[in-house]
């Protein structure tokens, strides 16, 4: 005991000025972060709506009526009649994967493209970026004036060729892929300047010293550019399929995750369930508390694999 | 895809090189111009009636500037992303340095904490923050978008700024504690100083985010002359009308000062936020 509380007390003499600078951050994440989550968590195990959550109307005050319903939330998202949960996961999981897979890749190669000697490459660098530099809800209107059936550029631009015109944001599939090619419009821009700053930091004898054994610009490629990526590519990866996972903007203002729900991804998905029509606190609560075990786990798997090879984050 | 070669390049590689990024630039800037080529025009109804250059004029501009919300919405985001910054700023200042540079027990629980925070959607907090804050009486007001994207900032400032003071060397900490500074006084008289840009620069990002919340806003904000600009702009574009021009005057409008600030900070922006991603 006189050893535990000696530690105790030698770790706070060493700790404490480090303690206290991270308490103001720890209080404030607490009282926004986990008492609305822990809440939360709560709320999905109960039939809580709009009607029988605690309200003020004018001078009245309604108490909450609300009952604890245990697991049949989660089961009846998981496996109820009318539950949409697993198309909808299938669609995030397409939609995210789609999004970040485009962003990595359309990235990387305008990076490579744009690290080469080359005429013109600081005009080519700042076009490239634009897209980055207009607020998301912004590109969304954007594109919709540009996909818009009737007076769209896009369909007069197709009109003249014979095609169309096309119904982009109305029809199931059509409407699935234009929200993913806009989300890649916003998001590729980020993806370059990281990976054009990751190429910058790889040493030039490296590719020198491939010349000199005779590889090929392809075996340059993926031998020494890619291998030389892997700490930027590891963390914008993540942060690209977390960022698409979550993305709410672009569908919500586009398409509002229709027609039907031919764009709906998990975030559009709860917030509609939320707060459309009868508001169902419970429901949203539950889908929220799926979305984040899914994120975090696949976080974790996602460290873990980075750390079995070899990498210190 | 591009590879790397030294010295010279064949004649046709140069052209596919450049048409590549040509194409890739078109299709970057397009949308952005089309936007102002829309604005320009009064009473656009079709892609056909556009012409670049021909019969423009300021009236969208003027209309939305004297004639609807937009300044007072425009206010709103001010606001909403002003608080928001400099809470994000001044809370996670002191964390983010003692992060950087102590290895306290407790150290690596937090940066785990603070990244899954990052991680979360609006959905699972909008319902229990809605709740919570409907309680206090504070929806439909913009202390709540504040609190609501504080969740966000918060942490992400965090991250952040612990990626810029990683940057800082240690021997600077070093020579303040030898002249006999406490941790605290070296972080405030020499290490804050000196991160001035990562805080700029963070501060700036913050402030983009409150700036395009949608989500929180949507759900929190009912009264029209406390929208945002997220929310105000989606009016112009109902289902029952569909005031284009207007819709992309005011998005220029609020674009471009924004996009300034963006060119001059864009280098410093990723820096900070891979140092932060790859040196947790």
């Amino acid at each position: 005991m006189a050893t535990a509380a000696g530690r105790l007390r030698r770790s706070w003499d060493k700790y404490w000025y480090a303690w206290a600078m991270v308490i103001p951050v720890t209080l404030v994440l607490g009282a926004l972060v986990v008492i609305p989550l822990v809440r939360g968590i709560y709320l999905s195990f109960t039939d809580a709506n709009e009607r029988n959550v605690a309200a003020t109307i004018g001078q009245l005050r309604l108490p909450d009526s609300f009952q604890v319903i245990g697991l049949r939330n989660y089961t009846d998202v998981l496996f109820g009649p009318s539950s949409k949960f697993w198309s909808v996961l299938a669609r995030t999981g397409i939609w995210t994967f789609a999004c970040t897979f485009l962003h990595y890749t359309l990235g990387l190669g305008l990076a490579v493209l744009l690290n080469r000697p080359l005429r013109g490459r600081a005009i080519y660098r700042v076009l490239l970026i634009l897209p980055w530099a207009v607020p998301t809800f912004i590109s969304a209107f954007a594109w919709k004036l540009i996909l818009a059936r009737d007076n769209g550029i896009l369909n007069y631009a197709l009109g003249g060729v014979g095609v169309g015109p096309l119904d982009w944001l109305g029809t199931d599939a059509l409407a699935l892929v234009s929200v993913i090619a806009v989300n890649v419009w916003v998001g590729v821009p980020f993806m370059m300047v990281a990976i054009l700053g990751g190429l910058q930091s790889i040493p030039s004898e490296l590719y020198e010293a491939a010349e000199v054994d005779g590889a090929s610009s392809w075996q340059r490629f993926w031998h020494v550019t890619l291998p030389g990526l892997r700490t930027v590519s590891a963390a914008v990866i993540l942060l690209g399929t977390i960022w698409s996972f979550n993305m709410f903007p672009i569908i919500f203002l586009m398409t509002g995750g229709g027609p039907g729900d031919a764009t709906q991804i998990l975030v559009t998905y709860a917030f509609v369930s939320a707060f459309e029509g009868v508001r169902d606190y419970a429901l949203a609560a539950t889908y929220g508390v799926l979305i984040v075990s899914i994120l975090v786990v696949f976080s974790t798997f996602y460290r873990r694999a980075l750390r079995a090879s070899g990498e210190v984050w | 895809m591009g590879t790397r070669r030294r010295g010279e390049r064949p004649l046709a590689m140069s052209v596919l090189l450049h048409a590549a990024l040509v194409a890739a630039s078109a299709v970057a800037i397009f949308p952005i111009l089309w936007v102002l080529a829309i604005s320009l025009r009064p009473g656009f109804a079709g892609s056909s009636e556009v012409r670049l250059f021909e019969a423009s004029s300021l009236a969208n501009y003027g209309y939305v500037l004297s004639e609807t919300k937009l300044l007072v919405w425009l206010w709103n985001s001010v606001r909403v992303a002003f608080f928001t910054t400099v809470i994000g700023i001044f809370l996670s200042a002191t964390a983010g340095y003692a992060l950087s540079r102590f290895r306290f027990p407790g150290h690596r629980p937090l940066m785990w904490t603070f990244l899954i925070t990052q991680m979360f959607p609006a959905a699972i907090l909008l319902v229990p923050l809605y709740n919570i804050l409907n309680g206090l009486g504070l929806i439909d007001t913009h202390t709540s978008l504040v609190f609501a994207c504080a969740t966000v900032a918060v942490p992400f400032c965090t991250w952040m700024l612990k990626g810029y003071f990683d940057a800082i060397p240690i021997e600077i900490d070093e020579a303040g504690r030898v002249d006999g500074l406490t941790p605290i006084g070296t972080f405030w008289r020499l290490i804050f100083p000196l991160a001035r840009p990562g805080l700029a620069v963070t501060a700036f990002y913050t402030f983009l985010q409150a700036w395009g919340e949608v989500c929180y806003a949507t759900a929190f904000i009912t009264s029209d002359d406390k929208k945002t600009l997220a929310l105000g702009l989606q009016t112009f574009v109902t289902q029952h009308k569909q005031e284009w021009g207007y819709l992309a005057a005011a998005s220029i409008l609020v674009t471009l000062p924004a996009g300034i600030v963006f060119f001059v900070a864009q280098k410093h922006l990723v820096a900070g936020l891979t140092a932060g991603g790859t040196k947790g």
